[in-house]
C-alpha cells in the first residue's frame, strides 16, 4: 500500500500541481520557473549557478523550437518539472519537453476579427496555479487550460475588444486568484486591473486605474476625459506575500501626445499602484509622470527587495521608468526615497523631495514638433529588468541617448479606434545604441554599462552563477559578467530578440531559454 | 554616405515642391496636409522621408503591398493584419491625402535636362569609371549605391552636386536598420586597424554589437569581430566618392546628369 501511495505522489499529474505555496517559495525550487518573473518579487533572477563565468564559453544550443505562425514573439516560458509552457502567436499555447524540445500538446484558438492592438499581436506568457494554465488573449478573454493536455476549462470575457481593449500581459496567479491586466492605452480605453477565481473564472474584483465620479483623483481629469484616459496595465506586476500587496504599473494617459483636453495630473496614469490582493482596494499610489504627453508608460516590472536606506533596513520597490528616471520607494507606504536618471533626459530639471518631476519648459509636443530625450521608447520599456541578491545590482536594458520629435494633433475619440493625439518620429542622423546598465539598487548610481549596437526591447536575467543574460536587436543572445559587465559569451540567433530570458533545470542540468524571431532557443553546457 | 541615400534625402527634401509643380490634381494645401499627417502618423516607423525604419521604406517606385491607389488607401485605412501596421484613425479625405503623399515619395517625374543621355552613358562607362563602384541593372560594382532607378529617386540638381561635391550633404544615417531588410544600407564609411597592423576601410554592409562587415573599393567584403580589432572608426558624414569637378567638363557633367536622370528602371 505504501508503494502505491508513493507512486501516486510521483506521477506527473501530482508533480504538475503548482500550489500558491510553491510559487511563493519559488527560490526553493530553482529548477522551475513558476511565474512570469521567476518569483513574486519581480527579480528575474535564477538561483542556479552551474553556468558561470568559468564555463559559459561552452554554452551551446540544446534545442530550438520553431513556431508555426509568423509574427512578434515575446513569450516568457513557465517551466514545471522539465516541461516548458509557452505562448505563440496568435493564440497558441504549447507544452514542450525540456529535454528534447518536442511538443507534448498544443492549444490553438481562433483569431477573432474584433481584435485591435497598437503593436502587433504579442503575448508575454502564461500563469500557472495548481494544474491550470492561464492565458490572456488579444480579444480580451482570460482562458484556463488543463496543464496536462491543453484542453480548455473555462474562459471569461475581460473586456470588449471592439473598444480597443486587448490582453498581451502574462497573468499573475496569487493565492486562489488570477490577476490580469489590460492593454489599449492607444485606443481611448479606461484602464483596470482584474482578479478572477482560478477555479471558476468568476470575477473577484476590479480596480479601475482611472477613478470614477466621487472617487479620490477623479478631479485630476478634465470633463469627461476620464472615460477615455487610458492607464492600461499591460505588463505583469509583482506581489509581496507578507504585506499581501500587489504592485502593478499603469500606462500612459490618452490621448498619448495631446493633453489639451485632459488638464490635470490624470491619476492613476503612469503610476505604481499597491493593491490589496484579497479586495482589490488601492493601498497607495505613486505617480511618476503627472499629465504625461510623451507616452511614457510606467508599466515596467516593479522589483521588490529589502535594503538599507539612510541607515535603516526598509522594504523597497525599485522601478526603472520609461521617463528615464530610476526610482526607489518604500513599498509599505509608497514614500519616495531615491530617484535619478539612468539615461540622458531633457524634460525635467530633476525630481523634488517627493519624487515629482520638476518639468522644464517647452518640452510638450507641438504641431511643429518638439525634440525631447528620451524618445518614444523611453529609458526602457516592457522588457524585464533583473535584480540579483548577490550583487545587489538592478540590471536594465536601456535606450542610450535617443531623442525623438513629438507631435500633437487634435483628435476626436471614436470607439475602438486609435486615439493618440499626435505622433513621433526619429531624428535624421540618429543611430541610437542600447545599453545594459547595472544600477546600484538602493542608490540609483550606475555601476557599469555594456553598450549594444542598437536598442531592443529584450529583458535581462541574472543568475547565481554571476552572469547576466541579455539580447541585442541584431539577434545576439549574450552573457555578461554580473559584477563587471564584461561580455563572456554570445550566440547569433538570426533574428531580432524582443523577449525575456529564463533559466531552469532538465535532468539536473541548467538550461537558459530565450525566444528570438519565431523560435525558442534553449542553451546548456555540453 | 552614400550618394544614394544622400540623393534620396535631398530629393525628399525638395520633392514636395516638385510634386506641386507636376501634379496639378492635388492642391498644395492638400499635399501639405498629407505630408503633415504622414509626419505625425507614419514617420515614426517609416521614417520622416519614407526611407524606412522599423517599418519598410516607402520611397521606392513600387510598394509591394500597395501596387495601386486603391490598395494603398486600403492598407492605410485597414492596416496589415498580423503586422505592426495599424488600422488608421484618419477619415477618408485624410487617408487620401496621406496616400497621395506616400505615392509621390517614390515617383519623381522626369525633369528637363540639357545634356545628352547617350553621351553621358559613354562617359559613365569610360572616363568616369563609375561602374567600378556603382551597378545598373545588376552590372557594375557594389561599393557604392545601385543606380538602376536613380532617376526616380533623385533630382538633377542633387545629382550634379553629388558628382562635383560628394561630401556636401551626407546625413549620418536614417535609422540603424531598414525594417524590411534588417540591413543599415547607408554606406557608412568605416576604417579598421587589425591587431596585426593591417589598415582597411570601406562601406559598412552590416554591423552588430560584436562584429562589423564592410566592402572595400575592390568590392571585397571584410568581416571582423570587434574584439579582434585594434582600432575601429566610423566616418560619419563622409563620402568615399571622388569629386568629378575636375574630371568632367561642364558639358560632360550635363551629359552624365542627363544619363542618371534617365535611369528609371524597366519601361
Amino acid at each position: 500500500m505504501k508503494t502505491i501511495i508513493l507512486l501516486l505522489l510521483i506521477t506527473p499529474t501530482a508533480l504538475a500541481q503548482v500550489s500558491y505555496e510553491r510559487i511563493r517559495r519559488a527560490e526553493a525550487e530553482p529548477g522551475n520557473w513558476l511565474t512570469y518573473s521567476g518569483n513574486y518579487q519581480g527579480h528575474r533572477h535564477s538561483p542556479l549557478k552551474e553556468i558561470n563565468p568559468a564555463n559559459v564559453a561552452r554554452l551551446k544550443p540544446a534545442w530550438v523550437y520553431q513556431m508555426r505562425d509568423p509574427g512578434k514573439v515575446q513569450t516568457s516560458p513557465i517551466v514545471v518539472d522539465g516541461i516548458l509552457y509557452i505562448t505563440e502567436k496568435p493564440h497558441v499555447v504549447t507544452a514542450l519537453d525540456g529535454k528534447t524540445g518536442r511538443p507534448l500538446w498544443s492549444y490553438r484558438r481562433a483569431v477573432s476579427p474584433d481584435i485591435r492592438g497598437c503593436c502587433g499581436q504579442p503575448n508575454r506568457g502564461l500563469a500557472i496555479l495548481d494544474d491550470t494554465l492561464f492565458l490572456g488573449t488579444m480579444d480580451s478573454k482570460l482562458v484556463a487550460l488543463d496543464v496536462r493536455t491543453g484542453k480548455q476549462r473555462w474562459e471569461v470575457a475581460v473586456a470588449d475588444p471592439k473598444l480597443g481593449y486587448s490582453i498581451t500581459v502574462a497573468p499573475l496567479a496569487v493565492k486562489d486568484k488570477v490577476i490580469i491586466g489590460i492593454a489599449g492605452g492607444e485606443y481611448g480605453i479606461r484602464g483596470f486591473l482584474d482578479a478572477y477565481d482560478a477555479k471558476t473564472g468568476k470575477q473577484c474584483w476590479r480596480l479601475w486605474t482611472i477613478p470614477g465620479p466621487g472617487e479620490f483623483g477623479h478631479d485630476t481629469w478634465e470633463g469627461a476625459s476620464w472615460k477615455t484616459g487610458g492607464a492600461a496595465t499591460w505588463v505583469t506586476g509583482a506581489y509581496d506575500p507578507e504585506l499581501n500587496l500587489i504592485y502593478w504599473g499603469t500606462g500612459n494617459p490618452g490621448p498619448d501626445w495631446n493633453g489639451d483636453d485632459r488638464e490635470g495630473d490624470n491619476l492613476y496614469s503612469d503610476s505604481l499602484l499597491a493593491i490589496d490582493a484579497d479586495t482589490g482596494k488601492l493601498k497607495w499610489y505613486f505617480q511618476y509622470t503627472p499629465h504625461d504627453v510623451h507616452d511614457w508608460d510606467s508599466n515596467q516590472t516593479p522589483v521588490l527587495f529589502d535594503g538599507l536606506v539612510d541607515g535603516r533596513m526598509r522594504k523597497l520597490v525599485a522601478h526603472a521608468n520609461r521617463n528615464a528616471f530610476y526610482y526607489v520607494l518604500d513599498r509599505v507606504t509608497g514614500e519616495f526615497l531615491r530617484g535619478a536618471p539612468f539615461i540622458k533626459q531633457t524634460w525635467a530639471k530633476g525630481l523634488d523631495a517627493k519624487g515629482h518631476p520638476i518639468r522644464l519648459p517647452d518640452t510638450f509636443p507641438t504641431i511643429e514638433g518638439t525634440v525631447v530625450h528620451p524618445g518614444i521608447g523611453g529609458g526602457t520599456n516592457w522588457q524585464s529588468p533583473s535584480w540579483s541578491p548577490l550583487t545587489r545590482l538592478f540590471y536594465v536594458m536601456a535606450h542610450d541617448g535617443q531623442a525623438q520629435t513629438y507631435f500633437k494633433m487634435k483628435e476626436e475619440y471614436r470607439p475602438g479606434e486609435s486615439f493618440e493625439g499626435g505622433g513621433f518620429r526619429n531624428l535624421i542622423g540618429d543611430e541610437p545604441p542600447g545599453a545594459v546598465k547595472a544600477i546600484e539598487a538602493e542608490t540609483g548610481k550606475i555601476r557599469w554599462e555594456f553598450k549594444t549596437h542598437s536598442y531592443t526591447s529584450a529583458g535581462l536575467l541574472s543568475t547565481a552563477g554571476s552572469l547576466v543574460f541579455g539580447s541585442s536587436g541584431e539577434g545576439h543572445f549574450f552573457a555578461l559578467d554580473a559584477e563587471s559587465g564584461k561580455p563572456l559569451w554570445r550566440f547569433q540567433t538570426g533574428a531580432r530578440i524582443t523577449a525575456n530570458p529564463i533559466s531552469f533545470l532538465v535532468d539536473g542540468k541548467q538550461h537558459v531559454a530565450i525566444a528570438s524571431g519565431q523560435a525558442l532557443f534553449v542553451f546548456a553546457i555540453d | 554616405m552614400t550618394p544614394r541615400k544622400r540623393l534620396q534625402y535631398v530629393f525628399l527634401l525638395l520633392g514636395t515642391s516638385l510634386f506641386l509643380q507636376t501634379q496639378p490634381s492635388t492642391s498644395a494645401s492638400q499635399l501639405s496636409q498629407g505630408e503633415r499627417l504622414f509626419q505625425v502618423q507614419c514617420a515614426g516607423c517609416h521614417g520622416p522621408k519614407g526611407e524606412g525604419g522599423s517599418g519598410p521604406t516607402l520611397a521606392t517606385p513600387t510598394l509591394v503591398r500597395a501596387t495601386n491607389e486603391a490598395l494603398l488607401i486600403k492598407v492605410i485605412a485597414d492596416g496589415i493584419p498580423g503586422t505592426e501596421m495599424p488600422r488608421s484613425r484618419l477619415d477618408k479625405e485624410q487617408i487620401k491625402q496621406v496616400a497621395d503623399f506616400v505615392r509621390r515619395l517614390g515617383q519623381l517625374p522626369p525633369e528637363r535636362v540639357t545634356g545628352d543621355p547617350q553621351r553621358g552613358k559613354e562617359l559613365y562607362e569610360t572616363k568616369g569609371f563609375c561602374a567600378q563602384c556603382h551597378a545598373i541593372n545588376g552590372r557594375g560594382g557594389a561599393f557604392g549605391p545601385d543606380l538602376t532607378v536613380i532617376g526616380l529617386q533623385r533630382g538633377a540638381r542633387h545629382l550634379r552636386e553629388s558628382l562635383t561635391d560628394p561630401g556636401a550633404d551626407v546625413p549620418k544615417s536614417f535609422s540603424a536598420f531598414r525594417g524590411d531588410t534588417g540591413l543599415p544600407e547607408n554606406y557608412l564609411q568605416v576604417r579598421v586597424v587589425t591587431k596585426d597592423g593591417r589598415r582597411l576601410s570601406g562601406a559598412r554592409v552590416n554591423e552588430d554589437t560584436f562584429s562589423i562587415q564592410f566592402r572595400d573599393s575592390a568590392n571585397r567584403v571584410h568581416s571582423f569581430f570587434k574584439s579582434d580589432l585594434a582600432e575601429f572608426h566610423k566616418d560619419w558624414g563622409k563620402s568615399s566618392m571622388p569629386s568629378y569637378r575636375d574630371v568632367f567638363s561642364k558639358a560632360e557633367l550635363d551629359d552624365v546628369v542627363a544619363y542618371l536622370v534617365s535611369l528609371r528602371g524597366a519601361k
